[in-house]
């Protein structure tokens, strides 16, 4: 099923699409079809520059649970980095 | 169903082309056709939210190869250009696309092929998933086809906190407005359409007396057509392709 669950948000730093480096300014997390990914439905992320065509995209498609050891990890490096 | 024979003619043209759709816009479309005089039924062929891909060329020429002119318009033309995947992960992101876009550029598509010299005058509507919804929409809300098909359409009953500006009404609200016979198929295990939200709109089509055919494949789900996709269920996906066939066939189909 199409989902449409998509949430937002945005930030600030860089990602490396197709044609290098780029600006980003968005990241949007659907949980939906993926496009690649052998799944029924994955945690979708793509960090993104609206500003620029829709080719500017960092993408991944994880499953469930690989999206949640991802936060962890993510969270467990900022912890460790912020604490120094 | 294309009938075989080996010593049987056959040529198909296809392309990329544009054409008036929404608000005036032109925008890109991928047409598919048999070679010859005709006269050919058409089919506005919608394609689905994982965007205007390379499976809808093939379904767009999979209706030429049976004898059908097969318009399929970009309908997230007004997103910009990429890949189909990047262009469709904006469109996801930006909350899908408006319905009266879609119906617009439908509308557009059904008016190019009933200009064609080679047209039987007689038009289908199809798509899948989100699109299957939409050809719904455009058979209630257009008025101009002769026969639709919503594979698995979601978001056809909607609960009112489903509503958006994009998505103004659930579609099962104009179901009183069908135009046109309707084939559904859909898939047990599916959760969007659930078989209880397929259950309500034939409750809503019978109510209003249109003609239907429904048919609910056990042991599939969402996308069984979609061969790429873990989806992709065998014998449904064949014996739904040859329903819908039979289906336009039975309504499109002129024989002298």
């Amino acid at each position: 099923m199409c989902t449409g669950i998509v949430e937002k948000a945005e930030v600030k730093g860089s990602g490396k699409g197709p044609n290098g480096w780029f600006k980003l300014e968005e990241v949007n997390v659907s949980y939906d079809h993926p496009t690649d990914a052998p799944l029924e439905h994955a945690l979708n992320i793509d960090f993104v520059n609206g500003k620029m065509a829709p080719g500017a995209r960092v993408a991944v498609e994880l499953s469930p649970e690989s999206a949640r050891k991802l936060v962890d990890a993510i969270l467990a490096a900022l912890i460790r980095g912020e604490d120094l | 169903m294309h009938r075989y024979t080996t010593d049987m003619y056959e040529g198909m043209l296809a392309e990329t082309t544009t054409v008036q759709g929404f608000n005036g816009d032109i925008i890109n479309a991928y047409f598919a056709r048999p070679l010859g005089p005709g006269p050919f039924p058409g089919v506005v062929v919608i394609h689905h939210m994982p965007g205007w891909d390379e499976l809808y060329r093939e379904m767009t020429r999979k209706f030429a190869h049976h004898g059908y002119l097969a318009f399929s318009p970009n309908i997230y033309y007004r997103f910009g250009h990429g890949s189909p995947d990047d262009v469709a992960a904006k469109v996801r992101a930006s909350g899908g696309v408006a319905d009266d876009s879609v119906l617009g550029d439908t509308e557009g598509s059904l008016r190019f092929l009933k200009s064609l010299p080679q047209s039987n005058k007689k038009f289908g509507v199809f798509g899948t998933c989100s699109s299957g919804r939409q050809a719904f929409l455009a058979a209630c809300r257009l008025k101009a086809f002769d026969a639709a098909v919503d594979c698995w359409g979601g978001g056809v009953v909607m609960s009112k906190e489903e509503l958006t500006p994009k998505r103004p009404v659930a579609p099962i609200d104009y179901t009183k407005d069908l135009s046109c016979p309707l084939l559904g198929l859909f898939g047990e295990e599916d959760q969007n359409p659930t078989p209880q939200h397929v259950h309500l709109l034939e409750e809503e089509l019978k109510k209003y007396g249109k003609t239907y055919e429904f048919h609910m494949y056990p042991k599939a789900g969402h996308g069984f057509f979609y061969y790429d996709r873990p989806s992709y269920r065998q014998e449904p996906a064949v014996d739904g392709w040859k329903k819908l066939f039979g289906f336009f066939e039975k309504y499109l189909r002129i024989y002298s």
